[in-house]
């Protein structure tokens, strides 16, 4: 029971990072219906932003105290990351809008390659230690057999989480931000009309989406400890599949997503194959996609003719 | 910003700079901290940062510059849209002659490349540059000529070709192993096993809409490799299997042997003979893929694939069977795939799931959308360009003069595909040799009965 309950708790930390990528692709998919293939890169690129300015403000400037370490890091990591969306938006996919049919897929892929190559090519091709932060452990239970045990990266990985979701809930739901991009995400032209600027509102909301992937990627960075080029690839499809799972286009949708894919990766990991986890996940994307299309809490598509 | 939008007039020269330094701002914004600063270990492997400004100061000014230079040169260059006319529609001569013109040529050069190399180079030099160049080009141009029937045809993305390639490559390896088969026995069963994967993957997935499809068949390509690296009795995993038996000539090995291919016919032995014989080979197993496209593309399913393309719905309507339409083309681009996988396995001797990784799709796509989706021409310069042009990388050692001892000009090759996948998207988002020639016309306007003009035949 303990070894268990253990696993949900690694469970629901690592869909918490998932859940924060995942709503990067699940807003953009919503607002111009474009799976943003470069999106895990801009994970992995904020994962190296993070580790980069962790190592200036502890080593260089000699920062004391972690928690105030940690809070610069995280802002300069989502002012950063964003930027590099905002760029990324105006360059690769702006000029693309009502090109045909595959190209700003094709566009993204691109740069999704080039991104991943980027950061091989200037931070080298090796595995890149991170300091060891926030090791301490709680455990609960008597002592007597396993015992379960929280680490304080676990802690700060969920509450960041909750936090951040809150926030952000509020940000789309009650501000003119929100209220703008929810406009746009119905009906663009409408939107437009009602002079709502759509190119602003879709580059914000590639901007939003990458700010939560970046807080994804310190959190990631810190749990793990070490942080590779190729980590955009294959946590970008695990959110993509969270993305879909939870319905594409859902907020709420996304972090149940994230959550149940976090789960599911933690569990088979458990009790059938650690080798096969990775192939699990996969499957469920393409079981979902042939399944259950609109996942679990989004609309059914309507095709326009 | 983007290539595409044109600014109108040569703005003055301040606000030119003005707007030039803004986008060098925005480069340096980009490029710290991960341009500036390198993590590293040093020798006790403690990390530290390496700092290199010097990077930075050159992304910088080159964002400045060529910001400026569009802003002030591009709009003084004279408009090339006001002197192109629009091309009729029907078939365009001179352009069609041209790549006749150049695909034959293109083919005569193909067949005297190793008789060519040999001369140039002699036969020390002849091996490097026919299986390096010759075989490595051709196994690509016949990957981009498979796949160009699955994204260029019936406008499927498929990104995860590699698994194909390698179903080909793995079939080939354990039959040789099981049941003892030679290549040439290998090789057809290595295709239609492929094409059966395609089908039995394609089946259920392929009434997805163009994105989806995109994203499931990466997570199929993924699941293929992983079960090739995990399924160790079967695959031995990652160490690959090795001893996998060359291709022979009609029942004749390449080896120094009394049957070998050198004694029956009086030569002397040289590895040189199986390099040429594996050219001809996947050069005839190309022209075999090229071949079979087009002709199928004058068959309505053909002309089904590329109505796919232009509009899926319009289709419907017509009572096109899409999702038969599109699994057609996905076996049969994986059943091209197979092949080439087989051959690959035949000329290394030696495969492992390595070989078979997401960037090795992503390559064979780059190379069927910088090419030109449809075109096999656009298809097989490209690959001639990306492949040729790594492998020239890895020649080049006066770089390594230039910039360093460190310096690696490979590594840059994907970085530029990504890089040109972008921009041929913003520029020509049909691919470099864009003809999307249709393959019927309406010759000529006939004068009708004006019944019949109501009922929609004018």
């Amino acid at each position: 029971m303990e070894y268990f309950f253990q696993q949900l708790i690694n469970g629901v930390t690592l869909g918490s990072i998932y859940g924060l990528i995942a709503i990067g692709y699940t807003m953009v998919f919503g607002i111009i219906g474009m799976v943003n293939f470069a999106h895990g890169d801009v994970f992995m690129l904020s994962t190296f932003i993070a580790l980069i300015f962790l190592m200036v403000l502890t080593q260089v400037l000699g920062i004391g105290s972690l928690a105030i370490a940690l809070f610069i890091v995280l802002i300069l990591a989502m002012l950063l990351t964003s930027l590099w969306a905002w760029a990324i938006e105006r360059l690769a996919y702006r000029p693309l809008r009502g090109s045909f049919r595959l190209a700003p897929l094709i566009s993204a892929i691109g740069m999704s390659i080039f991104l991943s190559n980027l950061v091989q090519v200037t931070q080298g091709p090796r595995y890149k230690p991170a300091p060891a932060i926030l090791g301490d452990v709680i455990t609960f239970g008597d002592g007597s057999g396993y015992g379960v045990t929280i680490s304080h990266k676990q802690l700060l990985i969920v509450a960041v989480t909750a936090v951040l979701l809150a926030g952000f809930w509020y940000l789309v739901q009650n501000t003119t931000i929100g209220r703008a991009q929810r406009a746009c995400e119905q009906d663009r032209r409408m939107a437009a009309l009602l002079g709502v600027d759509v190119d602003k509102t879709i580059a914000l909301t590639f901007v939003l989406g990458a700010a939560l992937a970046a807080v994804a990627g310190l959190l990631f960075m810190i749990y793990y400890g070490v942080v590779h080029f190729n980590d955009g690839f294959v946590p970008g499809v695990k959110a993509f599949t969270a993305a879909v799972l939870g319905g594409i286009g859902s907020l709420p949708g996304a972090v149940l997503g994230g959550l149940l894919i976090g789960l599911i990766e933690t569990m088979w990991s458990a009790y059938f194959s650690i080798d096969y986890k990775d192939v699990a996940t996969f499957s469920i994307l393409a079981i979902t996609l042939v399944f259950l299309p609109s996942g679990l809490l989004g609309k059914p598509e309507v095709e326009k003719v | 910003m983007a290539a595409a939008e044109r600014p109108p007039v040569a703005r003055p020269l301040a606000a030119a700079i003005r707007d030039a330094a803004g986008t060098g701002l925005l480069a340096l914004g980009l490029s710290v901290p991960i341009l500036a600063l390198r993590l590293d270990q040093n020798i006790n492997n403690e990390p530290y940062l390496r700092p290199r400004w010097d990077y930075v100061a050159i992304a910088v000014g080159l964002a400045f510059a060529a910001r400026l230079a569009y802003l002030l040169i591009w709009p003084r260059l004279p408009s090339r849209t006001a002197t192109t006319k629009r091309q009729p529609a029907g078939p365009a001569a001179a352009s069609t002659r041209l790549a006749q013109a150049l695909a034959v040529g293109g083919l005569i050069l193909l067949v005297l490349y190793p008789l060519l190399a040999l001369a140039l180079t002699g036969r020390a030099g002849a091996i490097k540059w026919i299986d390096n160049f010759g075989i490595q080009i051709m196994i690509y141009v016949m990957l981009g000529w498979g796949l160009n029937i699955v994204v260029g045809l019936a406008g499927l993305l498929d990104l995860g070709y590699a698994a194909f390639y390698a179903v080909g490559a793995y079939s080939t390896a354990l039959l040789v192993h099981n049941f003892g088969f030679g290549f040439w026995i290998c090789l057809p069963l290595a295709g239609i096993f492929a094409a059966l994967w395609g089908i039995m993957l394609g089946f259920p997935v392929l009434r997805l809409r163009g994105d989806y499809l995109a994203i499931v068949t990466l997570a199929f390509g993924e699941i293929i490799r992983l079960v090739l690296i995990n399924w160790v009795p079967v695959t031995n995993g990652y160490a690959g299997i090795s001893g996998i038996p060359r291709p022979t000539f009609f029942g004749l090995p390449f080896n120094d042997s009394e049957q070998g291919f050198a004694a029956f016919f009086g030569l002397e032995f040289t590895p040189l003979h199986r390099t040429i014989f594996l050219f001809y080979v996947i050069l005839a197993l190309a022209l075999l893929t090229n071949w079979v496209t087009l002709r199928l593309r004058r068959l309505p399913v053909g002309r089904a694939w590329e109505a796919l393309r232009e509009d899926e719905i319009a289709c419907r309507s017509l009572g096109i069977n899409t999702t038969n339409t599109k699994l057609t083309a996905f076996a049969l681009g994986a059943g091209f795939g197979g092949f080439a996988g087989s051959f690959f396995a035949a000329r290394q001797g030696f495969i492992s799931p390595e070989s078979f990784t997401f960037m090795e799709s992503a390559v064979v796509v780059a190379i069927v959308v910088l090419g030109g989706m449809g075109s096999q021409l656009g298809v097989a310069i490209a690959a001639v360009a990306m492949i040729g042009g790594t492998e020239i990388l890895r020649e080049l050692d006066w770089l390594k003069q230039v910039f360093g001892r460190d310096f690696e000009p490979t590594q840059y090759r994907m970085l530029l595909f990504g890089l040109a996948m972008v921009v041929v998207m913003i520029w020509k988002p049909r691919g470099l040799i864009s003809t999307r020639q249709p393959s019927i016309f309406l010759r000529e306007r006939r004068a009708i009965h004006a019944g019949l003009v109501k009922e929609g035949r004018g």
